[in-house]
């Protein structure tokens, strides 16, 4: 892949909270493809969502390098990551909506910030149309998110997300903790959303294999740190490694 | 009887060990958390003044600890004042000097009780909450979420609030004082049956503004502290909704010893530098 086909590429990272006795990353080496939905697997404790931060510049690698968009995180200071950061859209695992706004203000709030020349008029237009290529009622947007479903948190943590029209979007275990019939609405979501936004990068990070392969364009799996396999699904089904054997012969089911 | 006195002089070792180990913990922990809250004060002190300008969260701040906080100030003050005064008026009583209770109750007031007695109840009430609001979203991902915005989430939730509790704090205290005043009032005048003129002329003798002002003094930098530890505590949770509940209890207790123990050294430190400013 050219530098140019690449939206996310990390070089050897390695991550220790310990001071080095114990790596969370160890050595991860990474080509995200530009314009594509990647999917991130692994079982739990594998280092995903610790990997997740780093694309996101809110964990620094112990070593090594990330590259998001063509720029190099560490390099940045603290203002340069926070303007850099608007370029990405994140839905959170349980969606981190603020629980003193309403539905509509947790979305406008992105624009409030960063669209100051705007009108309140305009925001609410914006954050309104967002909302609605969610797919969220709009009864429900002058509600709190604690009056929500774990269905709609997804589709507001999303509207937000992508209020700033974002050039990556990262989904952290977007179906964790949903029954399997809002599962797939989640999944239909991301789907629709990446074929909606031409060009955009979608990263899914999740150990749902079912989604993993409905959703990925390319697939990404992590094992004890480091990356055991990254291709195609064709090359996942055709990997003679164990553990990925395994893994395919026991995710296939949505309990 | 050797092996027996062997094995009790081991484990008599290694329960000293332990303890030395765990006082050794302490202290290097207590040094450590000090050392990591005077960063995070300076370096939220320095976003105060960053754009964009947050003064819509500074005076809502500033009513859920001011406006909020008034009644409960205003009801210890009033019977901080009556038991001053009435605990006062009993010990003079016995040497006949019962024309300093008013002045001696404005000056305990002024400098002491109204700044401490704001600060702690400020701390338990706002600064628990603090520490809880900002320790939920931290937990819940809220604040890697403004984060990931753009935006500076120290600037965002902490700098408004230590703004908030340095300017509210000192009017809360004036409340306090007042309160106090006025409770000392009823209960010497109306109760005690003191003189009402003498009360107040004692006072007028007395008092200076700038017994006063040491009391708002201390209260600003009580809230300062107050709010600086609370606001660490919350954004440096980790661990769940236990989590959080032990950064709002060590919140509201580290403020609170905190707030003691800077009080006694900010008397002697405006102590001497009024005997050095007056000669």
């Amino acid at each position: 892949m050219s530098a140019q086909e690449i939206a996310i590429e990390m070089q050897n990272v390695k991550k220790s909270f310990d001071g080095g006795h114990e790596y969370v990353l160890n050595g991860i080496n990474l080509s995200i493809p530009h314009g594509q939905l990647t999917v991130i697997i692994g079982y739990s404790g594998t280092g995903k969502s610790v990997l997740l931060k780093h694309m996101l510049g809110l964990l620094q690698p112990t070593s090594g390098r990330v590259r998001v968009l063509g720029q190099d995180l560490a390099s940045m200071s603290e203002l340069e990551l926070g303007r850099f950061r608007r370029r990405l859209g994140v839905l959170f695992q349980h969606a981190a909506l603020f629980d003193d706004m309403t539905v509509l203000e947790n979305v406008c709030f992105p624009l409030r910030e960063h669209r100051r020349h705007w009108t309140a008029n305009q925001i609410i237009e914006v954050a309104e149309a967002k909302l609605n290529a969610s797919g969220l009622d709009p009864k429900h947007y002058g509600k709190l998110p604690g009056e929500l479903s774990g269905g709609m948190k997804k589709r507001v943590g999303l509207a937000r997300a992508l209020a700033l029209d974002p050039e990556v979007i990262l989904y952290d275990e977007p179906t964790t903790g949903l029954d399997p019939i809002l599962s797939e609405m989640v999944d239909d979501l991301i789907l629709e959303t990446h074929e909606r936004i031409s060009g955009a990068t979608s990263v899914v990070v999740s150990h749902d294999l079912f989604a993993a392969f409905r959703l990925a364009d390319h697939m990404v799996m992590l094992d004890k740190g480091t990356v055991l396999l990254a291709g195609t699904q064709e090359d996942f089904y055709n990997s003679k490694i164990e553990l990925i054997q395994r893994f395919l012969a026991k995710g296939f089911k949505r309990e | 009887m050797l092996s027996a006195w062997l094995n009790y002089r081991t484990k008599l070792n290694q329960a000293i060990d332990d303890l030395a180990w765990s006082i050794f913990q302490r202290i290097y922990q207590f040094f450590f958390d000090s050392g990591r809250s005077l960063l995070f004060f300076i370096e939220s002190v320095k976003l105060i003044f960053a754009k964009p300008s947050r003064i819509e969260e500074i005076v809502k701040h500033m009513e859920f600890i001011g406006n909020k906080s008034i009644l409960i100030i205003s009801l210890t003050g009033a019977f901080t004042g009556m038991a001053l005064s009435f605990q006062i008026y009993l010990g003079f009583n016995l040497v006949n000097a019962t024309n300093l209770v008013g002045p001696t109750v404005a000056l305990g007031i002024s400098r002491e009780l109204g700044p401490v007695l704001t600060g702690l109840i400020v701390a338990a009430r706002a600064g628990g909450a603090m520490a809880a609001r900002i320790g939920t979203m931290r937990v819940s991902e809220q604040i890697d979420a403004l984060e990931v915005m753009g935006i500076n989430a120290k600037q965002f939730l902490v700098s408004p609030r230590i703004v908030a509790a340095f300017i509210t704090l000192p009017l809360l205290c004036g409340v306090f004082d007042f309160v106090a005043m006025v409770g000392a009032h009823i209960l010497g005048i109306y109760v005690l049956g003191l003189d009402e003129a003498i009360f107040w002329d004692k006072i007028l003798l007395w008092i200076k503004p700038s017994d006063v002002f040491e009391g708002l003094i201390k209260a600003a930098v009580f809230g300062v502290t107050f709010a600086t530890i609370c606001t660490f505590k919350g954004y440096t949770t980790t661990g769940g909704a236990k989590g959080v509940g032990e950064a709002t209890n060590q919140g509201v207790v580290h403020s609170m010893v905190m707030i003691i123990i800077l009080n006694f050294f900010m008397t002697n430190f405006i102590r001497f530098y009024l005997d050095l400013v007056n000669g």
